[in-house]
């Protein structure tokens, strides 16, 4: 299992130099940086040219990109188009969207599998029906009409709970944004986990514990639950990844300054260290969720061994 | 069983993460203290240093944290004299500027001439890359610390004399007799010694001396200001404080101002306007901001810039329906334009409701006529480009081309042309790699007719987006800041907006419109030219 993972470590590396450097190349592409700087107006030229110098825009661009990653590696992510260093501004976002993301997470992860087991089991009866539609009218609204319905009407008309996440994001302002960004995924996960148990449930080993005399609950949630798990958990580990990164939407309709709202500003005003700095830890999320998914297939099933 | 206890480490985790994130808030609500203000913020684009702040957001607070020389008047726009005593010319170049004695930052650090010289310097300096630096290039000396090619040869502005504590000279470069209009703008604020000692610890709070003092700054997502003390000036808060709270969507803070968490809202968002006022239930203004919307057009070379062409511009600008498009997109916080610079003037300081003339007037038939006199559109098409990644500009750019398209009875006459990115816009602007109709506009900095025409149309400067070029126009400019009196001055001005105006340089839309939205729980709120809240008039009731 410790060469295996370090096998895995090693491969990260290819992958986190091409995708920062596709990243960078992009966000070069989408024009000067220093013209979106002074609004509508023409720069003065003599602050432009301090300006292009102290960010080492005349140098091309396979320097500026090693300049960067030898940044990154010293721990300096670069400065953002308000002068304050992108490290800090990460300092402020990540533990906000963390905190989303892991509401979201757990609301999908338990209200999921057990809608999704429900169903598995009482397969083609009314419940499943009623599970299966609605899965399909949570994954066909698009994220940002629930979030706004939401928050109108239990933020705004009902004042159950807070329409939007103040500064201090307390647990009961991130429950609206959770459940927002929790819906879709839930549904895949609910609807995956439906299908795994009902394949499972008809298996040899669920009827020989059956049989054996074991108590219900336990041939559930032991013997059935974890070998259904397997896609599932699939699909919950890059999930993870996912509501980091796609919490665009509902960082933004609940006023929540994460990850999300941080890279909307920096590809807003063009600022290269602030989306590459950002898409850099991103990427770094994603492929660690990918290696603990991995890993935690030979938890559920023994038979799934790493050399 | 190694898997079953590698599953306890898992759901350890998990049960920790989640625990963290439960104790993550503390139960006090924010700013629902007693008589202070909370305000709609944006994110500052930039450092709040004066000379390095362009924007809206940042300017917002600047005005409130400083006094400048000079303040606008929040219902006439005039310019009278706030930090200074008295600001005195004999020949329109070389200003006396005396400031008021006794006056203090709020760290108790007495203003003085120096505060002022020492400020300026700092932004005309290329080498500090404040983004405004370029508001002291009428000062003498500008070509030394900031050239346009090199580095610079000298560190201070020469023009600039300290003669004693109070009093300081000012010498431009050529007369200029409307320049201490400009002093209220928030580049000429002046600066404590904190801001060039302890620079970082300045811009983590910074100091000024205006009404308004920074109490707490949390980057990107609060500030707290609360009555400075030391302030002795007549704009003194009627709140104990605002609160400027961060939002990243106007219509977050919408649900927000209709839940009771927000007083002041000053970005209404666009698909609620029909709404805001029964919404308010009265709360809600919408009054002509300092911004006016224009079409322009690539005139140093290529077809546009032929002879004949101007006709084909005043055609283009008679096909317009300026009232129905304002109307049926905008729902009336546009206002259709009647000249290029904007109502919030006052006849006073240049704005007329008729120099532009019929050529602003919507007239199919007239319109149809022109454009085919001046030889049609160049290749029978033409374009307006806009940046399609903020403020919505394809509605507007739509709507305009298909007015265009109506009167000229073709589909394709003109046609949208988006620009991915602001950035790439603006490249392509500067570079002059426009080659048709391209969407601009201004927002003021200072509420002056000089202000709409020297920046944006003499030879060279600075926002000259069309490139074009006229000695008469230059000429007039030149003449009417010579003017001591400001009367004839304005006067002079408006000859010049209209030589822009005959050639229709570009193409006046409308004004942009200033909304606000505010709770039941505050009173006394009313825009300033900008079009941000007077702050310190707000009452908190009870």
């Amino acid at each position: 299992m410790g060469r295996y993972v370090v096998r895995r470590l090693l491969q990260m590396v290819p992958v986190f130099i091409g995708t920062t450097f596709l990243i960078f190349v992009m966000v070069y592409a989408l024009g000067d940086p220093v013209a979106a700087m002074f609004g509508d107006r023409t720069p003065d030229p003599a602050t432009a040219a301090q300006i292009r110098e102290s960010l080492h825009l005349n140098d091309p661009l396979w320097s500026q990109y090693l300049q960067y990653m030898a940044g990154i590696f010293q721990g300096d992510f670069g400065t953002a188009f308000n002068g304050r260093p992108v490290i800090e501004l990460m300092g402020d976002a990540f533990p906000n969207t963390v905190q989303l993301t892991l509401v979201a997470f757990v609301i999908e992860l338990v209200v999921g599998v057990t809608l999704g087991v429900v169903a598995g089991m009482r397969r083609g009866r009314l419940i499943d029906t009623g599970v299966l539609v609605l899965t399909l009218i949570v994954i066909s609204i698009p994220t940002f009409v629930t979030g706004y319905l939401l928050q109108y009407f239990v933020g705004v008309k009902w004042g159950a709970l807070p329409p939007s996440v103040s500064s201090e994001v307390r647990f009961e302002e991130l429950i609206l944004p959770g459940i927002v960004l929790a819906g879709v995924s839930l549904a895949y996960v609910a609807r995956l986990t439906r299908t795994s148990i009902a394949e499972n449930i008809r298996s040899d080993y669920i009827r020989t514990a059956t049989a054996k005399g074991l108590p219900r609950r336990r041939v559930i949630s032991v013997h059935l639950l974890r070998n259904s798990l397997i896609p599932v958990v699939t699909f919950l580990g890059t999930d993870i990844g996912g509501l980091m990164a796609g919490a665009i939407v509902t960082e933004r309709i609940f006023n929540l300054q994460g990850v999300g709202f941080q890279l909307y500003q920096g590809i807003l005003r063009q600022n290269a260290p602030t989306v590459v700095g950002f898409v850099t830890v991103l990427v770094v999320v994603f492929l660690a969720a990918n290696l603990l998914v991995d890993l935690l297939y030979a938890v559920l099933d023994p038979r799934i061994r790493y050399a | 069983m190694r898997g079953a206890r590698s599953a306890t480490w898992v759901a350890g985790a998990i049960a920790i993460a989640l625990g963290a994130t439960a104790c993550g808030g503390s139960s006090d609500s924010a700013g629902s203290e007693a008589g202070v203000v909370r305000a709609a913020w944006g994110d500052p684009q930039n450092p709040l240093e004066p000379a390095n702040t362009t924007e809206v957001q940042g300017g917002k607070v600047l005005d409130m944290i400083f006094s400048n020389l000079k303040s606008y008047d929040p219902k006439t726009g005039e310019a009278k004299n706030d930090a200074a005593e008295s600001i005195d010319t004999k020949d329109q170049q070389t200003f006396t500027v005396k400031v008021k004695k006794g006056l203090k930052f709020s760290n108790g650090e007495a203003v003085t001439a120096k505060s002022f010289v020492d400020a300026w310097n700092y932004g005309a300096l290329a080498t500090n890359q404040q983004k405004n630096s370029y508001f002291f290039s009428d000062i003498e000396g500008y070509d030394k610390v900031a050239p346009a090619k090199g580095e610079p040869t000298a560190k201070t502005l020469s023009g600039l004399k300290v003669v004693d504590d109070h009093t300081f000279t000012v010498k431009l470069t050529q007369k200029m007799s409307t320049w201490p209009t400009r002093l209220g703008y928030k580049a000429f604020a002046p600066l404590p010694k904190k801001f060039f000692s302890d620079h970082k610890g300045y811009l983590d709070k910074p100091v000024g001396n205006g009404p308004y003092k920074v109490d707490s700054y949390a980057k990107g997502s609060q500030m707290k200001l609360v009555p400075n003390p030391e302030y002795k000036g007549d704009d003194k808060p009627k709140n104990k404080g605002v609160l400027l709270k961060v939002y990243t969507d106007s219509n977050t803070a919408y649900s927000d101002l209709q839940a009771g968490n927000l007083d002041v809202l000053d970005s209404l968002p666009a698909e609620q306007i029909k709404n805001a006022e029964t919404d308010l239930q009265g709360n809600y203004v919408s009054q002509p901001a300092g911004i006016v919307q224009t079409v322009s057009f690539p005139l140093d070379k290529g077809a546009w810039s032929k002879k004949g062409m101007e006709k084909v511009r005043k055609g283009i600008s008679m096909a317009i329906d300026r009232k129905t498009i304002t109307e049926k997109i905008y729902h009336g916080t546009r206002t259709p334009a009647t000249d290029l610079t904007s109502p919030v003037l006052g006849d006073a300081n240049g704005y007329s409701k008729d120099i532009c003339g019929d050529a602003c007037e919507y007239n199919p038939t007239e319109a149809k006529k022109l454009i085919k006199e001046g030889g049609g559109l160049p290749g029978g098409k033409m374009t307006i480009s806009y940046n399609a990644d903020k403020d919505s500009h394809k509605e507007w750019v739509d709507a305009v081309c298909n007015s265009v398209n109506k009167v000229l009875g073709d589909d394709k006459a003109c046609v949208g042309n988006p620009v991915g990115t602001f950035a790439d816009f603006r490249t392509q602007i500067t570079k002059g790699e426009m080659t048709s109709g391209f969407r601009a506009g201004w927002q003021m900095d200072y509420p002056q007719i000089e202000n709409f025409l020297t920046p944006l149309y003499g030879t060279g400067a600075s926002s000259n987006d069309s490139h074009w070029s006229n000695k008469e126009f230059d000429g007039l400019l030149k003449k009417a800041a010579a003017e001591p009196d400001t009367k004839k001055a304005t006067k002079t001005y408006q000859d010049a907006e209209k030589l822009v105006l005959d050639d229709m340089v570009a193409i006046p839309l409308w004004y942009q419109n200033g909304v606000a939205g505010w709770s039941q729980n505050v009173s006394g709120v009313t825009l300033d030219p900008f079009s941000v809240p007077v702050f310190s008039d707000i009452k908190v009731k009870a």
